[in-house]
């Protein structure tokens, strides 16, 4: 299977260089359909935080295991994309105890900051904003995920002075 | 009651890396008699009345009796730390201060039943997490134990970490495994049973992280000892995790039979600001919610059953005064709606509903008529629902009608008078 025209040219179109990397990965565990969702995490990564159709079609080719299985498991967890996203992901946990606790103020922040509504990014592509369930930090909600790191006991006021600090750390 | 650490022994006073600071606490020691008398593990283990601390609180030794008695090329021992349960953060704690302890339990039920391998399948909202247990684990297969012929038994055991993808539904524990293998994580009906035909069609103990934890320290003490503490149908201490509106959130191990209000008042030291409690969920996002009249109900599987409580997971979320119970309701029904798998009808075209009629009582547009349509679609996901997911997410919503009638209430119509 080839990507048709309009995907070629639209922004799904992934760098061969980054191809080939992805292949490495991928081809380190042909015919272990089990190392699907390692695989997918890791190559998520190297790909721009999404999972688009190219890259989809050579961990499928390099693994030996059909699109349309890859394509129903990164449409099932909710930590895949099938799209490109920012650099930094921002997940915002929106369960019960961080809502009890003004979840819902402290996203209000982060779109007003970023300029940016839940589940988008940033034009300058360097922030993703998601809102997720729960992320096991209770005892610090409201929290966020941001890439592998928790950032608990969030409050709206502070939200601008960390999105520098994650801005220059970046 | 006292605070009483077990399976939090010394947690944090040691690196969580090391296995000789683990072994210098008496680490190790339970699965060192675990290979002394393999035969005898499991007996110890169910003549200690442990019950399962993942929520659905089966019978331990009982569990690893059934893999026992398979025949197989393979076995396998998987560790459930997917914990999607919101408001639970207590297998986390486990494995960000005491991995080894896990490691040892899933070694000893290894042992017992007669598997080399472990899975420990960890959710992917802990990448954290993973690299502390990556690390104990290498330490643990440098210091002789785990990999091959761990202590010099000539028995081998090794753990793998798997991580999840973020879903919820991945903590069910067939859907778990068809998430280490590879696939999307969806249940599928049961029989056969993991512990008979589990991860690649292999005879498989599948144990939540807290229930493992606990096996070093009754093999280590017998249990006689373990059935000292918590009550007599439910031994043991328990990880209790305490959110919402509470001064000290977090997670607190007391014997099983400690009331909310030791937990609420000495333990959580009660809802900021002086605010008045109102309600308590229970058990998790899938338990009921209580009034604050009822907290000095009893936190072990039967006292919360015959108060209306759930034990669940051992959670607990503080609602104070402030708080609306129609909204908290909403939240976690949209929770249950967002992470149905979609794979059986009633759970996955019912969230949605119910999460439609909170939603009508919310803003005040139930009619006549639809708190009762709402209780008979809650029911009909309860019998009809694959797992445990659809089956349990009406709880919260039948747990408020029971005992926060008001809130359920119509709004009457302006032209009939006032609201």
């Amino acid at each position: 299977m080839a990507l048709n025209e309009k995907e070629k040219s639209c922004c799904c179109f992934t760098d061969t260089d980054i191809l080939k990397q992805i292949a490495a990965i991928a081809s380190k565990w042909r015919d272990r359909p089990d190392m699907l969702i390692p695989v997918l995490h890791e190559v998520q990564k190297v790909a721009g935080n999404g999972i688009p159709k190219d890259v989809a079609m050579t961990v499928s080719r390099e693994m030996r295991v059909p699109l349309s299985r890859i394509y129903g498991v990164e449409t099932f967890y909710a930590f895949y994309s099938t799209e490109k996203r920012g650099k930094v992901l921002i997940r915002l946990c929106k369960s019960a105890p961080c809502h009890l606790k003004g979840a819902k103020d402290v996203l209000d922040a982060f779109e007003k900051v970023l300029g940016v509504r839940a589940g988008e990014t940033t034009p300058d592509k360097m922030f993703t904003l998601e809102t997720c369930e729960c992320i096991g930090a209770c005892d610090v909600s409201p929290a966020a995920l941001i890439d592998d790191t928790v950032y608990g006991d969030l409050k709206p006021e502070n939200v601008s002075e960390l999105i520098s600090l994650l801005r220059k750390r970046a | 009651m006292e605070e009483m650490r077990v399976i939090l022994n010394k947690a944090g006073e040691i690196s969580p890396v090391s296995t000789k600071e683990y072994i210098d606490i008496g680490g190790y020691q339970g699965l060192k008699k675990a290979l002394e008398a393999p035969e005898n593990i499991i007996g110890v283990i169910k003549a200690s009345g442990l019950r399962g601390r993942g929520g659905a609180g089966f019978p331990a030794g009982l569990k690893l009796s059934f893999t026992a008695d398979t025949t197989a090329d393979r076995k396998y021992i998987v560790c459930n730390a997917d914990e999607g349960e919101p408001e639970t953060i207590k297998d986390r704690m486990i494995m960000d201060l005491v991995p080894h302890r896990l490691f040892e339990g899933m070694a000893i039920a290894g042992i017992a039943v007669g598997a080399d391998k472990g899975f420990i399948y960890l959710r992917a909202e802990y990448p954290y997490v993973a690299k502390t247990l990556e690390r104990a684990l290498a330490d643990a297969r440098e210091n002789g134990c785990l990999g091959k012929n761990i202590m010099g038994s000539g028995k081998d055991f090794d753990i793998e970490i798997r991580t999840g993808a973020g879903a919820y539904i991945c903590g069910e524990e067939t859907a778990l495994l068809s998430s280490i293998e590879g696939k999307r994580g969806e249940p599928r009906f049961k029989p056969p049973f993991p512990g008979v035909a589990g991860l690649w069609g292999k005879p498989t103990v599948l144990n939540n992280v807290e229930t493992l934890a606990n096996f070093p320290a009754i093999l280590v003490n017998g249990a006689e000892w373990f059935r000292t503490l918590g009550t007599e149908k439910c031994p043991g201490t328990k990880l209790f995790t305490l959110s919402g509106n509470i001064a000290k959130p977090g997670v607190y191990e007391f014997p099983i039979g400690v009331t909310i209000r030791s937990l609420y008042e000495e333990a959580g030291g009660g809802c900021p600001g002086g605010k008045r409690l109102i309600a308590v969920q229970t058990g998790g996002a899938s338990g009921n919610i209580i009034p604050a009249s009822l907290i000095d109900t009893l936190m072990d599987i039967e006292s919360c059953a015959a108060a209306g409580a759930t034990f669940g997971t051992g959670d607990l979320m503080f609602m104070d005064e402030d708080c609306d119970i129609l909204d908290v309701l909403e939240n976690l029904t949209e929770f249950f709606a967002e992470e149905s798998c979609g794979k059986c009808t009633p759970c996955r075209e019912g969230t949605p509903r119910m999460l439609e009629f909170i939603g009508k009582f919310k803003n005040g547009t139930a009619k006549e008529g639809d708190l009762e349509l709402m209780l008979e679609l809650g029911s009909l996901m309860v019998e009809g629902s694959l797992c445990g997911l659809g089956q349990a997410s009406p709880n919260p919503i039948f747990s408020a009608v029971r005992f926060f009638p008001e809130i359920f209430a119509l709004k009457t119509d302006s032209k009939r008078g006032s609201c």
